[in-house]
């Protein structure tokens, strides 16, 4: 069975239909590529997943349980967690409480053990300052826990994002637009620090992405996107030799 | 009274509120701040043209004028001084800032004319109109009133889609950045904006005190107020909005205070108020905002 | 780039809240010490309370406006409520032979619940607004529990309470009957149980509260509401359910401080004065002037901006004009980003939080 099973998925914004009939099936541990030209529809399909936006029809499946316009939070607490492509930061929080932020509903305790400073209180934080500082480990920012998230540089930003994404311990991560902005070093960072995450944490990822080489570099299989349909499915050689897709990208 | 006779009351009162909203509506439109301190530029027109009519024995159309003058020149004054170093700093801090001016200007009155309550005759000395055989009469300040708003609003309209300068105003509210890369003066557009804002509160001042003819410092605060409320009604933003939102707000609360109650009079406009934003989150011809994702 | 050695971002915090109990607290003896030895002139005597009273309010405004990032405008309605419902408490268990000391502490409960509760009541449907919408919706409710309070008419006799809202004789109560809230006349003979001492105590109570709260995962979670709520909401986070704790909250404070109010007048009214919109505005000057999400800095200043129309009474005439320059300035001064770029280069260090790479 694939971790996430769509079908028929469509949506239309004031007449203009943004997504048509989008079908995509990720099986569990891959690393899944979503390209096409700006505009296609990629983060819409992004926002439906994860409940931004409710689909005019069609069906979503997370491990063979229906998401189908359930909302963010459900969704999140089924398994899917996401990054942005404008990084949606909590910018005046430290970085250690971003990730502490995703560590929310895995160490619950009540404000009222909040307030009266319980036992519980004091060992869910010792927990929560544990786990968020093995997750700021792996990228490279535990240093840095202290800082105020909107002073990190923006490559670092963009990984406290995808940390703090991890911090909810989910099942598929959907990463929009993760080396945007970055240059090709980084850039480099980022493809091992993603290769890292789903062998480490035994992840299934999909990316939306621009960045060629990173695509090629990492995805085992993409769907390429235009004009809010499906123009390619496929392993990520065939479909990027595919003369549809080289149109697209490069017009005729 | 007849039902008609508080209708047109409230009508009146909803003029007076609609002219102030109006400037409350494009200052926030165009500079995107809460003018505080805009009731009290009312205020201060009554106190002009109280001072010309009653001191110096001035012609009272001259009155009018002049106090337009001086209240034009203190709201681009007040811009300048107070809001335009705190453009790019958080709303709040400029709200509070206007806060400090509404403030200044109360105090300024008191010290300058003492709280003792004037008295204000009313410039406006034109025979009532009288209709249905003599039974129904409409005072000749409701009729000014009214016709004056109607005026402003439509005068308004019209600068905003035929003028160089509205046209400004309008792009400024919608992209202040990109406006100014189009070569627009936004400065000389914001001074502009309170200007108006400034002069129509004059107008509004000189209407309400000929309806309601005591003078203290405090009178421009509670139709500040209200007219805040009735700009935020209709849609904050919007010219159409803070008329249709002054009007209706003066006919609920003259009806309120008739026929329920006059102590809760300003209890009922608020919680209609409170019901419409319920339904419709940005006024009535408010725009909803979409957050993109 | 200047680093913290100590590891633990919970220390800092908590470091951070222990220095302003120390300040209530040294505050606290420096007054008693003063009022002993007979340095205070009774004018600044008869602030103390006052002084705690708009300190409590500020800090439960500051949650609302600093924390949670929504701006209130009806604030003083929540005193109000907290108010008149300790207040009513109190006059109603007045002759009952209760022991003073627990009807006040009873009191004071009620208030804070009721505060609470309408808190509550108004925030489901304000809390769904924006911005600036919000902002006016909590100002008419603001107004509207003024105005409500004015035309209440509650009496208690040997059958027990009667309510009308046209006038006192609707009650239809008995000769012996006793009236409790006399519509515009408020509530009379309240005794006089509000103290510095019990001020100080609440502005510690209230501050443990808001240090606690936003020191954990509730802080957090409201935090990142007000940072960002899309980010929030992807993460798991239930908005509208920290929305309005966090404003329960912040309401709940407000009534106490509320309580503290009705404790120390004898007669308790609802005028435009202490309870209608120019309170609430004067509460965010508080808030804002003092640094939105600094606690200390709310108190700080509630305490000056209400000790200095005082302070200069005897340029009586031009205090209120003064007051007003003062804040203008202060205004210009800290937030005008040309006055912040002169500030950096000049390296003054304010009152205010200054920005830096670590977490303030």
């Amino acid at each position: 069975m694939a971790l996430l099973e769509v079908k028929n998925l469509s949506i239309s914004f004031g007449g203009l239909r943004a997504v048509d009939s989008f079908e995509i099936s990720i099986q569990k541990g891959q690393l899944y590529g979503l390209i096409g030209p700006n505009g296609a529809g990629k983060t819409t399909i992004f926002n439906m997943l994860t409940g931004v936006y409710k689909p005019d029809s069609g069906i979503i499946q997370l491990d063979g349980k229906d998401i189908t316009g359930k909302k963010t939070i459900d969704i999140n607490k089924a398994g899917v967690a996401r990054t942005f492509q404008n990084i949606r930061l909590f910018k005046e929080q430290s970085v250690l409480d971003n990730v502490k932020v995703g560590l929310h509903n895995s160490y619950p305790y009540s404000a009222l053990a909040s307030v009266l400073r319980l036992p519980k209180y004091y060992k869910a934080e010792k927990e929560m300052n544990e786990k968020a500082r093995e997750l700021l480990k792996v990228f490279g920012l535990e240093d840095k826990e202290n800082y105020l998230a909107s002073n990190l540089p923006y490559g670092a930003q963009r990984k406290l994002e995808i940390a703090r994404a991890l911090a909810t311990n989910p099942k598929l991560l959907l990463l929009d637009e993760p080396a945007a902005g970055m240059n090709p070093n980084e850039t480099k960072e980022l493809m091992e620090t993603i290769r890292f995450v789903r062998d480490e944490f035994d992840m299934t990822i999909l990316l939306i992405e621009h960045d060629m080489k990173l695509v090629s570099g990492i995805c085992e299989e993409l769907t390429v996107l235009n004009f809010g349909q499906v123009l390619a499915q496929g392993k990520t050689k065939d479909v990027l030799n595919d003369p549809k897709v080289i149109t697209a990208y490069l017009g005729e | 009274m007849s039902f008609i006779a508080y209708l047109i009351n409230g009508i009146s009162l909803g003029s007076v509120y609609a002219i102030i909203a109006l400037g409350y509506t494009m200052v926030y439109g165009i500079a995107k701040m809460l003018n505080f301190a805009h009731g009290d530029v009312i205020m201060i027109g009554c106190y002009v043209v109280f001072t010309m009519t009653s001191g110096l024995q001035f012609n009272p159309l001259l009155s009018v004028l002049i106090s337009v003058v001086v209240c034009t020149v203190l709201g681009i004054v007040v811009e300048k001084v107070a809001y335009k170093p705190l453009r790019k700093a958080s709303p709040l801090a400029v709200l509070i800032t206007a806060i400090g001016v509404s403030y200044l200007l109360q105090n300024i009155a008191l010290l300058v004319f003492g709280a003792d309550t004037k008295s204000f005759s009313s410039i406006i000395t034109l025979p009532a109109l009288k209709l249905a055989g003599g039974k129904l009469s409409i005072s000749s300040v409701a009729i000014v009133t009214v016709v004056t708003c109607v005026i402003i609003m439509a005068g308004l309209m019209l600068f905003i889609k035929k003028t160089k300068a509205g046209r400004a105003m309008l792009a400024v509210s919608e992209d202040k950045d990109a406006a100014q890369l189009m070569g627009v003066n936004v400065n000389g557009t914001i001074s502009l904006t309170f200007a108006i804002g400034s002069g129509l509160a004059a107008i509004a001042g000189v209407l309400l005190c000929s309806a309601y003819p005591t003078l203290t410092p405090y009178i421009g605060s509670m139709p500040g107020i209200k007219a805040f409320t009735a700009a935020v009604f209709g849609g904050i933003g919007s010219i159409p909005g803070a008329f249709i939102g002054g009007i209706v707000l003066g006919i609920i609360e003259v009806l309120g205070r008739a026929y329920i109650s006059s102590q809760l009079s300003d209890a009922i406009v608020f919680a209609v108020l409170i019901i419409v934003l319920l339904v419709k989150p940005t006024g009535i011809l408010g725009k909803p905002i979409h957050e993109k994702v | 780039m200047k680093k913290m050695f100590d590891k633990n971002n919970t220390k800092k915090a908590t470091r951070d809240s222990f220095v302003t109990y120390g300040i209530v607290i040294l505050v606290f003896i420096i007054v008693q010490v003063m009022v002993g030895t007979g340095s205070m002139s009774s004018l600044m005597q008869g602030l103390l309370v006052p002084l705690c009273i708009y300190s409590i309010a500020a800090i439960g405004l500051n949650l609302c406006v600093g924390y949670l990032g929504e701006l209130s405008l009806g604030h003083a309605g929540f005193m109000c409520v907290g108010a008149f419902s300790s207040a009513f408490f109190t006059k109603y268990m007045v002759d009952t032979g209760m022991n003073e000391s627990l009807r006040f502490v009873l009191a004071i409960i009620i208030g804070t619940l009721t505060a609470a509760l309408f808190g509550f009541l108004i925030g489901i449907p304000v809390l769904r607004l924006q911005g600036d919408y919000l902002a006016i919706v909590t100002l008419a409710f603001g107004e509207i529990i003024k105005n409500v309070m004015n035309v209440l008419y509650v009496g208690k006799d040997s059958k027990g309470l009667h309510f009308s809202v046209s006038d006192a004789s609707a009650l239809k109560m008995e000769e012996e009957g006793k009236m409790i809230i006399n519509g515009p006349k408020g509530i009379t003979g309240t005794p006089h149980q509000a103290s510095f001492v019990i001020g100080i105590i609440l502005i510690l109570v209230s501050l443990i509260i808001v240090y606690n709260l936003v020191n954990s995962r509730t802080g957090r979670a409201v935090m990142a509401i007000r940072d960002n709520r899309i980010a929030a909401e992807s993460v798991g986070i239930p908005v509208t359910k920290f929305k309005l704790m966090a404003f329960t909250i912040s309401a709940a404070i407000a009534g106490i401080a509320g309580v503290l109010y009705a404790h120390n007048l004898s007669t308790l009214t609802a005028l435009p004065a202490n309870f209608g919109y120019n309170m609430s505005i004067m509460l965010l000057v508080f808030v804002v002037l003092g640094g939105m999400g600094s606690f200390r800095g709310s108190m700080i200043a509630a305490v000056l901006l209400t000790m200095l129309p005082e302070v200069l009474r005897g340029l009586s005439d031009y205090r209120m004009l003064i007051y007003a320059i003062v804040l203008i300035a202060m205004m210009l001064f800290n937030w005008a980003p040309k006055s912040i770029e002169w500030r950096q280069r000049h390296s003054l260090k304010g009152l205010f939080s200054k920005k830096t790479k670590e977490v303030q």
